[in-house]
């Protein structure tokens, strides 16, 4: 045992793999938050008067609300007004036509980062509307989605462009009165995702976008819109990588989906920020508001998440049932190590008739870190038909760890069945011993189990992030047994 | 709200009348205890909804009211208007309280054996102060809540009992609370102390019931404390009357090896709420928590539990069980909370409820806080309706739906009965389920 504690330890302290900065000249806005902030931030990005007049109000409704305390969360204060609330690369001015005319730096971080833009976009099919900070530089495969009718382009853009679609359904699903964190989003969101599948339309292609902070002291307020016209699917995947540094940094992103009727969206995350050292210090504080609204009858919304990095998370994708049939699902692997601190889950809120929702929820704790799962079934009064079931379960590694389970259930109509069901458990000796009695060593026997563990969850990936997942899980947690 | 900013000062200004009148007044110690209760009562008020704790109950209708801490004694009642709360067949010490004191003359406190002090709170208070000084607030913390606090202030009687070590009670003890229903709303502040000493056994029956209309408030605080290899049987039986509110906050500390089982059964009130603690404090302690309500009309039951594994190789098991029918509303609510080092622990729960109505509303919440990894803990909740195969399954043998349907519900709740080791016990409730199943009277014409 103790050449793997040595490991362990090893693979604990591992530094954090995508540690690194790129040197791109910024133009940022002075740190603090106020009414002229907002309007700055506006007039950069050219935006309409009813754009600015909604970021106003939410910013003016955010000024009444205080910070939530109710996860279980320790976090240090924050200095809203220390942050700066726009941060834009040089190269936005005169905003990129093709790739050769993208900074060298940017295509370089991307290239570490494995992003396939070049051709390695075309062989894994992925267009990727890379997020670079705050503000879009590079959008691929717009022309072949084009055909279709697919609007995939970023928020500033789909706002000059497609403001009808922009204005109808912004603040629709997470208004801005939602919570403290999707307030100050609306109020500052820098830019972020656009996209819209016309009526019928499959998405050829899975749809992605590469997040990246990069400037110091600069929160990242991403703002993504799925819309999913009747009958039609779409794929999107989000992924995240960040530099190391020393200080906490803000995150608040607000992420709404709709599907009208037979409409899918399938949403995956893999959320690998930096999460501090082993100390806890720095990290990213990642506050999300992400849901959707299955608006149509046999409308479909999936949620997926591998969350390793952070530290701090607080995040409740969630999904409001409201066409009749419509069908909601959440599958989850959540992984703390060292001090990090996550409380996530889902809300699943049944509206409308047979209505049905699936919750998959796997929590990894290791070192010092506390994982909770915090959801919510709530079946309405008219939900006829409605089926629920939950399953949590938690992996405990280390005797200094937490996990923990908030599950809500509220029903209130008699044909409901809801199901949850929840266990914790550590790796057991004899399930080591026996892989370990097969010649297979102590390290990857763990990441065998661990890997057995989410199982459930990593099918539900698509498989450039199944691929990558596991990487990051093996990455975040080897050994970390003892 | 300048209502309940009124009746807040109603319950310090009556409390100054009638202050020099409770059970062991003039005593320092209690006297203190009482005064801080009601400081704290002044600063925290009644829960509101928006505390997490009170999240699905409210107590606005507690809080509009004025009550009035009851004096009658009722002293025309006679035993034979107990009826069936005698328990036909039952062989036990029986305290009577009406109306929150002791009335003597129904009591049949028997033959204790040596080593056990069975007395009503009041008395102990005369006899033994010392030792109940030495239970008094040591579980649950006046500033708990506003009905903790409000009890420190103004309780008035309830069981004391005490176990000399290794000695066992063979008979229960039968706690029955009585409240006959008067004109205006009454408050009963009931606090019970149980010691048992090391490897002591007793079993105690809680028991309330109503005689006649009346809006009223049973505010109860039970503490409890099991020294190594004790063993308390609790069984709490829940009857209040259609106007009556029962709140209850109930704190077990066991130490090393010991056993505390609760059978918690609510069947009637309008307003029921229990917390239900036990704080496993020594090794190898374990606790069994079973639980019933059956809820119609516009009944509220709340039962929230939880369960400190503080050392290693404690055992839980939980298993709560609701049948809600009518415009009822149930609220579970289960912490198991194993602290740091605790490994060892084994930790079940349980909630499964069948929801019979429209109208009808449950709010579930199994919880689960781990800081240790050498554990075995689960949890699970449900909430369904009558198994439509089954159901089938009857009917094609010519059973009419009613009856199966009854069969099914009855089914359902008796798991939690069956496992009852007090045989008249266990025949009440069962006969209370009867009547208040939807359709289990049915089941009285089959065979």
């Amino acid at each position: 045992m103790a050449s793997t504690e040595r490991e362990v330890e090893e693979l604990v302290r591992k530094q954090y793999e995508h540690g690194f900065e790129t040197d791109v000249e910024e133009e940022t806005a002075p740190p603090g938050l106020n009414e002229d902030i907002i309007r700055l931030i506006s007039n950069k990005k050219n935006e309409p008067d009813w754009l600015l007049e909604w970021r106003l109000e939410a910013y003016r409704h955010w000024l009444t609300m205080a910070e939530p305390r109710w996860a279980k969360l320790e976090i240090d204060p924050i200095d809203f007004q220390a942050i700066s609330y726009y941060a834009a690369p040089k190269s936005r001015k005169d905003a990129p036509k093709s790739l050769d005319e993208v900074d060298p730096k940017l295509l370089e971080t991307y290239e570490k980062l494995g992003i396939p833009l070049h051709e390695r976009a075309a062989l894994a099919g992925v267009a990727v509307d890379a997020v670079f900070d705050s503000v879009s530089v590079a959008t691929t495969f717009r022309e072949k989605l084009a055909k279709e009718g697919i609007i995939f382009c970023s928020f500033s853009e789909a706002v000059r462009e497609h403001p009808e679609l922009v204005r109808a359904y912004l603040g629709s699903v997470v208004p801005y009165t939602d919570n403290f964190f999707a307030a100050l989003n609306s109020a500052v969101f820098s830019d972020g995702s656009f996209v819209y599948i016309p009526k019928g339309v499959r998405c050829p292609m899975e749809l992605s976008t590469y997040f990246r902070i990069n400037a110091r002291n600069t929160g990242q307020f991403e703002r993504t819109l799925i819309i999913a016209d009747e009958g039609s699917y779409v794929s999107y995947l989000e992924g995240c990588t960040a530099p190391m540094r020393d200080e906490n940094q803000l995150h608040a992103a607000v992420v709404e989906l709709v599907a009208l009727k037979d409409a899918k969206i399938k949403y995956s995350t893999v959320q690998n920020w930096y999460p501090g050292d082993e100390q806890g210090r720095g990290g990213i504080y990642n506050f999300v508001t992400k849901r959707g609204d299955c608006r149509g009858d046999r409308a479909h919304i999936s949620w997926t998440q591998v969350e390793t990095g952070s530290a701090i998370t607080w995040k409740y994708p969630s999904c409001i049932l409201r066409g009749d049939e419509s069908v909601g699902e959440f599958y989850s692997v959540a992984v703390t190590n060292n001090r990090q601190q996550a409380d996530t889950g889902t809300k699943m809120i049944h509206i409308g008739r047979n209505t049905t929702s699936t919750i998959v929820s796997k929590g990894i704790s290791a070192g010092r870190a506390q994982n909770a799962y915090r959801g919510l079934v709530r079946i309405g009064k008219k939900a006829d038909g409605a089926r629920n079931h939950t399953q949590c379960d938690s992996l405990l590694m280390g005797d200094r760890c937490g996990a923990h389970t908030f599950p809500y259930m509220e029903v209130k109509n008699p044909t409901a069945k809801v199901e949850h069901e929840a266990t914790t458990s550590k790796i057991a000796d004899d399930q080591l011993f026996y892989l370990r009695q097969r010649g297979i060593t102590e390290e990857d026997a763990v990441s065998m189990i661990v890997n057995g563990f989410c199982k459930e969850v990593f099918r539900e990936l698509p498989m450039e992030f199944a691929v990558e997942a596991q990487k990051l899980l093996s990455v975040s947690l080897e050994g970390a047994v003892g | 709200m300048s209502t309940a900013v009124a009746n807040l000062d109603h319950y310090v200004a009556a409390f100054e009348e009638a202050a020099g009148r409770l059970p062991g007044a003039g005593m320092p110690w209690l006297d203190a205890f009482r005064r801080q209760g009601l400081a704290a009562f002044e600063r925290l008020g009644f829960p509101s909804t928006r505390q997490e704790e009170w999240k699905y109950t409210s107590v606005r209708a507690i809080e509009r009211e004025r009550f009035a801490l009851a004096t009658e004694t009722c002293a025309g009642l006679v035993e034979d208007d107990l009826g069936e709360a005698r328990m036909e067949g039952l062989e036990a010490h029986r305290f009577v309280f009406l109306n929150g004191r002791h009335a003597p003359q129904l009591s049949r406190p028997g033959k204790l054996p040596t080593g056990v002090t069975a007395l009503p709170l009041a008395e102990a208070l005369g006899m033994c102060p010392d030792r109940v000084e030495a239970l008094v607030g040591r579980r649950v913390a006046v500033e708990e809540n506003g009905f903790t606090a409000l009890n420190a202030a103004w309780f008035t009687d309830g069981l004391f009992l005490e176990v000399e070590p290794g000695v066992e009670l063979v008979h229960p003890v039968h706690v029955l609370h009585v409240t006959v229903g008067r004109d205006e709303p009454d408050a009963h502040h009931l606090r019970h102390l149980i010691h048992l000493g090391e490897g002591a056994r007793a079993v105690v029956i809680e028991h309330y019931i109503a005689l006649g209309e009346g809006v009223y408030l049973n505010n109860v605080v039970d503490e409890l404390v099991l020294q190594p290899h004790a063993h308390l049987r609790h069984y709490k039986l829940v009857q209040e009357g259609l106007q009556g509110r029962h709140i209850a906050a109930i704190d077990t500390h066991q130490l090393g090896g010991s056993h505390y089982r609760s059978h918690n059964v609510c069947l009637g009130g309008a307003l029921t709420r229990n917390e239900i603690r036990a704080d496993l404090d020594a090794e190898y302690a374990e606790c069994e928590l079973f639980g019933l309500y059956v809820t119609d009309g516009r009944q509220h039951v709340d039962n929230h539990t939880r369960v400190d594994h503080r050392k290693p190789h404690g055992t839980s098991h939980e298993f709560y069980k609701g049948v809600l029918a009518g415009r009822s509303r149930g609220v579970f609510n289960g912490v198991v909370y194993v602290h740091p080092g605790a490994q060892k622990t084994d930790a079940q729960q349980a909630n499964h409820n069948l929801l019979l109505s429209r109208e009808a509303e449950i709010d579930t919440k199994p919880q689960l806080e781990i800081y240790a990894d050498d554990v075995k803990c689960s949890h699970g909740a449900t909430v369904g309706q009558l198994d439509e195969q089954q159901l089938f399954y009857l009917r094609s043998r010519g059973i009419p739906e009613a009856t199966a349907a009854g069969m099914l519900t009855y089914g359902f709740a008796h798991d939690l009965v069956e496992h009852m080791g007090l045989e008249p016990v266990r025949r009440l409730i069962e006969e209370l389920l009867v009547r208040k199943l939807p359709h289990a009277a049915e089941l009285q014409g089959v065979g």
